[in-house]
């Protein structure tokens, strides 16, 4: 088949499949605006922000357009510039305007976009209503005086998360994004993901802010402050703090957490470890006692407790280990138990369901929690900012004693397939090297949102499927309740793509999300101690510590509902 | 006075859309039939049944002005206020009803749910404006005081009723 092209701004542009002209011309390199498109999510059509032009002047939203070959479009006329303001100027005629002090200050589409138009004042009166919050949730908070109606969160939550927790209500000028009888959130079956919040434009829907806490445990001279480090945060933070995306910058983010006054830095890779030696163990123990199978992975807590809200019939099949932050938040604890200070264990996390997990009961000895509080890698940032840190020119640091050593497997946990792939290196009966090197190929790595793999144990095949994405667990859920697959093992991760894509880590496009993957991969290859069992330190624990102490620090029973 | 919602009866209504997420309008119009308005309870079961969220049938619910999800009167009275009702006068006797039942605009039922008063576009009966309906009886040719009278009246078969 011939090459089929279209005219854009009068430049001829390949049509190669794009469902859409907004992707066409995106892929021509124009940054046409838009607030309610997201290529995974479904199209909307709602802010026409996106309009273009057509040869007979004819206006058409691009990204509810199909392109088709030889049509002729332009995206800049005078006619569309100022369709484009006239609707931001309608938004911000009903939208608070007090920028410098929103959560999404610098990150606000509406606030990006009127700056990028060059909207100096609005004619229409300012209807802007009084802010509406709703902060019942621990890992986000809405603010529905703040919203454009684009949609986007509705559709992530529905479409790609499969929760529905809110949709549009109401018509016509009293329309609003609500719950059903505008409960508060936190009583809905939000799992707290985020996601909503990583999608929002405005500061409608953004992540919960713990900075504050943090501050005060810092400069309190009787609190040890203790600090964890999850693997996606380092790939994380890069792109936002003026070094590349997705290069692993862990020795940076310890330097800088030493300058803001932590008084011990280490890595949640550490529990990972230990979590890929009790979930292998639980996993085979369960294959050679011929016990209920699948075992569902439990590093997400946001799946956990999708679990517990519409499958309680599952619970039994999720892995009762903690999750490697809850895991090493206990040890944490318990190593410093005789301290004469007030220990407080901080986790730096790519998650917002993580500030949920640290709050439940079950992680808690005598009221107090293992982990005191999360912070995201978002706040993260924005602590180094506010210290004035000039992080690219940080020089790297090493984690501290007595945990510093971590292995490969621990690190790749951050993206999906990782937790998978460690699982496999410690259960695989070839401890070879070129086994090891066969592992990525074997179908765990990669974004796609479902992932299939097996592997032979003791001549069975283990079956084991590997899910990101809420929906796409559903989905396999019900394929697997019908009888119509059967899996061993099943690897879950709220997030499209795993920890890196964690709605508590700075926004990235999908290029981002790769590189973020490719840079935890890298740490793995460069990582002389590849699997989880080689760890000395994690031998120290199992023969220290953790002497009796397994079953109470490192694995849990859930008692329901969040 | 909540009406106490008979679960049985509602999956009678659901079997009879084969449970189809597609009939929700057609579903709820039978529960608000059953009910007089759509009650709370009925949302979680409705959610595992049709498989749609909570969130989704609140939003088809509040969309049609059609569904209340409060309870509503015995007494529902629709005042048109279509073009034709409103350039004969049908604000003032939608005034005094308001007025005599301590209503407004938001709060729409009396405290011991005898009456709803709620306007609507077009009732489609212009020729005999200003038009209200009782529970869908048509009443054309209103007035404020005669409107006053139907409320005196509705009160008295009330009465009339329990006794
Ligand atoms: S946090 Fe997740 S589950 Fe909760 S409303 Fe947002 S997208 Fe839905
Ligand atoms: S809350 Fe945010 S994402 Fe949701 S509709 Fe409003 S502006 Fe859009
Ligand atoms: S992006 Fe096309 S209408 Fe919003």
């Amino acid at each position: 088949m011939s090459t089929e092209f279209m005219m854009i701004d009068n430049m001829p542009v390949e049509i190669a499949g794009e469902q859409n002209i907004l992707a066409v011309i995106r892929k021509a390199g124009i940054e046409l605006p838009t607030f309610c498109y997201y290529s995974e999510l479904s199209v909307y059509g709602a802010c026409r922000m996106c309009v273009v032009e057509d040869k007979s002047g004819e206006i058409h939203a691009s990204c509810s357009t199909p392109p088709q070959a030889g049509m002729e479009i332009r995206t800049n006329t005078p006619r569309l510039r100022k369709y484009r303001k006239m609707i931001l100027e309608l938004l911000l005629a009903n939208h608070c305007r007090d920028c410098t002090t929103c959560e999404k200050n610098g990150k606000c589409k509406l606030q990006e976009l009127a700056q990028r138009f060059g909207i100096k004042q609005v004619r229409f009166s300012n209807t802007a209503g009084d802010p509406e919050l709703d902060t019942s949730s621990l890992a986000i908070v809405r603010d529905k005086s703040k919203c454009i109606l684009c949609g986007d969160c509705v559709r992530m939550c529905e479409e790609v998360q499969n929760i529905g927790a809110i949709d549009f209500a109401h018509r016509g000028s009293k329309m609003t994004i609500s719950t059903a009888f505008d409960e508060p959130i936190a009583a809905t079956k939000c799992i707290g993901c985020g996601q909503c919040a990583a999608v929002c434009p405005t500061g409608a829907i953004v992540v919960k802010n713990d900075t504050a806490k943090l501050w005060k445990d810092l400069s309190d001279r009787n609190a040890k402050v203790v600090v964890q480090i999850a693997p996606a945060v380092r790939v994380g933070v890069g792109a936002e703090l003026g070094l590349a995306e997705g290069d692993n910058v862990m020795g940076k983010i310890v330097a800088a957490l030493r300058r803001l006054g932590f008084d011990e830095v280490f890595d949640t890779t550490t529990g990972a470890d230990l979590t890929v030696l009790e979930e292998a163990g639980e996993f085979l123990g369960k294959v050679q006692k011929g016990e209920k199978l699948p075992l569902f992975t439990s590093c997400c807590p946001a799946w956990v407790k999708y679990a517990e809200l519409n499958h309680p019939e599952l619970m039994e099949n999720i892995s009762t280990c903690r999750s490697p932050m809850q895991m090493f938040g206990a040890v944490l604890k318990e190593h410093y138990s005789h301290s004469n200070r007030r220990v407080v264990v901080v986790a730096i996390m790519p998650c917002t369901a993580k500030k949920q997990e640290a709050a439940r009961d079950e992680f808690k000895e005598a009221g107090v929690p293992y982990v005191d509080y999360v912070i995201t890698t978002q706040e993260l940032v924005q602590m180094i900012r506010e210290a004035g840190i000039v992080f690219s020119e940080i020089e790297p640091e090493a984690v501290d004693m007595p945990f510093g050593a971590t292995s490969g497997a621990g690190v790749i946990f951050g993206v999906t397939g990782g937790v998978t792939e460690a699982v496999i290196r410690r259960i695989s009966d070839d401890k070879s090297v070129p086994a090891l090197r066969a592992i990525p190929f074997s179908g765990v790595r990669g974004l796609q949102g479902v992932k299939e793999t097996s592997l032979d144990y003791h001549g069975r095949e283990v079956k084991i499927a590997i899910v990101s994405g809420i929906k796409n667990a559903e989905n396999l859920i019900k394929k697997m309740q019908r009888g119509e697959k059967y899996y061993d093992f099943v690897e879950v991760m709220a997030c499209p793509g795993g920890c890196i894509c964690g709605a508590g880590q700075p926004v990235t496009d999908s290029e981002g999300k790769k590189r973020r993957s490719a840079g935890l991969y890298e740490t793995d290859r460069m990582s002389t101690i590849k699997r989880s069992e080689e760890n000395p330190v994690i031998m120290a624990l199992y023969g220290g510590l953790l002497k009796g102490k397994v079953h109470k620090l490192l694995h849990v029973h859930y008692h329901g509902k969040a | 006075m909540n009406a106490t919602v008979d679960f049985k009866e509602v999956d009678e209504i659901l079997a009879r859309y084969r449970y189809s997420a597609g009939s929700i309008i057609a579903i709820l119009q039978d529960i608000q039939a059953k009910y007089r308005y759509i009650p709370r309870e009925v949302f979680p079961v409705l959610s595992e049944k049709l498989h749609i969220s909570t969130a989704k049938i609140y939003s088809v619910a509040t969309f049609y002005e059609n569904f209340s999800l409060h309870p509503k009167g015995k007494y529902v009275i629709r005042v048109c206020d279509g073009t034709a009702c409103h350039v004969r006068k049908s604000i003032p006797m939608l005034e005094r009803m308001r007025k005599e039942l301590g209503l407004s605009e938001t709060k729409v039922t009396t405290d011991d749910l005898l009456f709803t008063v709620e306007t609507v576009s077009c009732l489609g009966a212009c020729g005999l404006a200003p038009v209200l309906t009782v529970n869908d009886k048509v009443y054309p040719s209103m007035t404020p005081d005669k409107a006053s009278e139907l409320l005196a009246k509705l009160r008295e078969e009330d009465c009339d009723a329990v006794n």
